[in-house]
């Protein structure tokens, strides 16, 4: 059996329920408004990180594990491959190695789309961030059991 | 496609490779077959970007399409290209040695994403042209080597990381200082454009200044006298493919950027700046190998004997001829090989006789005759017995010291040479030679070895041509030493010939 939080209450994970999806969205409005304004991959990460922290509060770790699917360290990797590769399709178009590459896609509502190698890299960034913070926090409820 | 990309592709690699595995965190078998590949493609892209860069001249790469000075850049000259393919040989060597020597539990802790990010910080630093980033890739390595030297959590290897890590630690800050301090005098950091600002500064003084701060950190980067006793006190402790990638590469890192720095940046008071590298040079040769005389533990010697090598580059260093610099390039070119091979061979005596201590070991000679000529190769070639890789090494700094009427460092780099001989047949007599003490120790159940053989013979065979294509080797050596010579055409690349 795990170990119960003290602090664990009807109100908090109840609150979590509603919390719980807005703070990843705010974590995603976070990471793509980065570009321009402040915000980015690191700071929407941490909030990531921290939804998924509120979760392992309000209800326990199992639950906050189950939420991820994958191992925090995997998380880690995959951001750092994504940020690695970001630095590749400069290639296929003969720029320099990491030159950033800027696609837009038009879309009949919205006007247009941005996208870009600095988008992967940040969302590499965001990814990382989210797996090094868990990783962090797992690791010390583990050490608790 | 442009080939410049050939100079990202060292520390690319890796770092993909490295995350790949981190994804596959809990499938050992796939980590092992990313890392034999990942380690053999960064060996192909490094012999080509070396042929590149011997046919071409030196190479330059704007990372992200930003022009230098304001951009980081990454440069391929020959001293590059060379310590890259180097760093790629002891790279894939490390990973092979792995397959059968890393326990399951290590492997679980992420040892095969660290060897990467350490191979990807190791190539970063050999590559970028500019000093902050220079920076950037050493703290990359140095949080890699400190994952991989705490594996295992024995008392011992908290002890040693401990010293590690508060050197290395005081090392980086004054690195960093030094940095600041530069960008303060000149308002730059490519390391190109600064060594043209730096001819300009009116305050000789703050330069000399700025130069000595980088020779303090970078001299305990590569365990220099006197801020050496991090490096005896830590690299026996982790396991052996982890000890033999450090014993064959971080050291190298310091000892580059001594070159890369003393060359390229800092020239203008060398009767000052390279006496005192001079006597640091005598002193950490001597002190080396004096360690290595009172010790009787095989990873132990060996340490010891990293130093006192470190101590020869430095002397090429030093002595700031061409003759000394061709010397110098070629003793890493020489020392890294078999530093690294000596490693892997403690690790198998360790296999095979059950102890890393001499007067536990024993009667290895009777029992595994391939070992013992696995260990006599390298061995003798440390010691500079001809015709090693060794010998010509030390033959061609000795000329230059000669030839520079450096007489002391001529005496004690002989008499260093002598006293390594003497404790390579320390070794050989005890672990090979003489009958095995009784009671014998266990010996674990045979393992297979065959990949362990080869990984050894392979390096081994590496110094024997060393020695027997000393001519090429030298020519080549010869080449990277003029480039050395003449920064003016390291800056043309950088700041004149990129488009």
């Amino acid at each position: 059996m795990s170990r119960q939080f003290n602090m664990r209450s009807l109100i908090l994970s109840t609150g979590t329920t509603i919390i719980l999806p807005l703070l990843l969205l705010f974590s995603l409005f976070l990471l793509l408004r980065g570009h321009n304004e402040p915000g980015g991959g690191f700071i929407g990460g941490l909030v990531a990180a921290a939804a998924i922290a509120l979760k392992l509060f309000a209800d326990d770790y199992p639950s906050a594990k189950a939420l991820l699917r994958v191992h925090p360290l995997q998380l880690v990797g995959i951001g750092l491959a994504l940020a690695a590769l970001s630095s590749l399709p400069s290639l296929l178009v003969g720029d320099n190695f990491f030159t950033a590459q800027w696609w837009t896609l038009p879309l009949p509502i919205f006007g247009e789309l941005k996208l870009s190698t600095p988008l992967i890299f940040d969302i590499g960034v965001f990814l990382g961030v989210i797996g090094t913070v868990l990783t962090v926090i797992f690791t010390l409820v583990e050490a608790e059991h | 496609m442009d080939m410049s990309v050939l100079i990202a592709l060292p520390v690319i690699i890796p770092l993909i490779i490295g995350a790949l595995s981190l994804v596959a965190l809990n499938n050992h078998g796939v980590q092992r077959i990313l890392g034999v590949l990942g380690t053999a493609a960064v060996l192909v892209a490094a012999i080509v970007l070396l042929w590149q860069t011997w046919l071409n001249g030196i190479k330059v790469l704007e990372v992200g399409s930003w022009p230098a000075p304001f951009g980081i850049v990454l440069v391929s000259d020959l001293l590059g290209a060379i310590m890259v393919l180097l760093a790629a040989i002891t790279g894939f060597a490390t990973a092979v040695y792995s397959l059968k020597t890393v326990r399951k539990r290590f492997e679980r802790f992420g040892y095969y994403p660290l060897l990467h990010l350490l191979l990807a910080g190791v190539n970063g630093a050999f590559l970028t042209g500019d000093i902050f980033n220079l920076y950037v890739w050493f703290e990359v390595l140095l949080v890699a080597s400190f994952a991989l030297l705490i594996q295992g959590g024995e008392r011992a290897q908290m002890e040693g990381a401990i010293k590690y890590v508060t050197l290395n630690l005081l090392s980086s800050a004054l690195f960093l200082t030094a940095i600041g301090l530069l960008y303060g005098l000149v308002g730059s950091l490519n390391m190109a454009d600064i060594a043209v600002r730096l001819q300009q500064v009116e305050d000789p003084k703050m330069v000399t200044l700025v130069a000595m701060l980088f020779l303090i950190a970078f001299s305990i980067k590569a365990a220099a006298f006197p801020l050496f006793f991090w490096l005896p006190a830590s690299y026996h402790t982790p396991q052996v493919a982890v000890s033999a990638v450090f014993a064959g590469l971080l050291t190298k890192v310091g000892v580059y950027a001594l070159y890369r720095v003393f060359t390229l940046m800092f020239t203008g008071e060398v009767d000052f700046t390279h006496q005192i590298l001079l006597w640091m040079a005598v002193f950490t040769m001597l002190t080396g190998v004096l360690g290595a005389a009172s010790q009787y533990e095989v990873r132990r010697i060996l340490s010891f004997h990293i130093i006192s090598q470190i101590g020869y580059m430095m002397l090429g260093l030093a002595l700031f001829t061409p003759l000394a610099l061709i010397g110098g390039v070629f003793y890493i070119m020489h020392h890294i090989i078999v530093k690294a091979n000596l490693f892997f061979v403690a690790g198998m005596m360790y296999r095979l006789g059950g102890s890393f201590e001499l007067k536990q070991l024993g009667g290895l000679y009777k029992k595994h005759p391939g070992l013992a000529l696995l260990f006599m190769i390298p061995a003798f070639s440390l010691a500079g017995v001809p015709p090693l890789s060794g010998f010509f090494a030390k033959f061609i700094l000795i000329k230059a010291g000669v030839e520079a009427q450096a007489w002391w460092a001529v005496a004690i780099a002989l008499f260093v040479g002598l006293f390594t001989l003497f404790s390579m047949i320390k070794i050989w007599n005890e672990a090979f030679w003489k009958k095995a003490p009784e009671p014998a120790i266990e010996v674990p159940a045979p393992y297979r070895n065959t990949a362990l053989y080869w990984t050894t013979g392979l390096l081994a065979a590496m110094t024997v041509a060393i020695g027997i294509f000393a001519q090429p080797i030298y020519v080549l050596a010869e080449t990277a030493a003029q480039q050395l010579l003449e920064p003016q055409r390291y800056i043309e690349a950088v700041l004149g010939g990129a488009k």
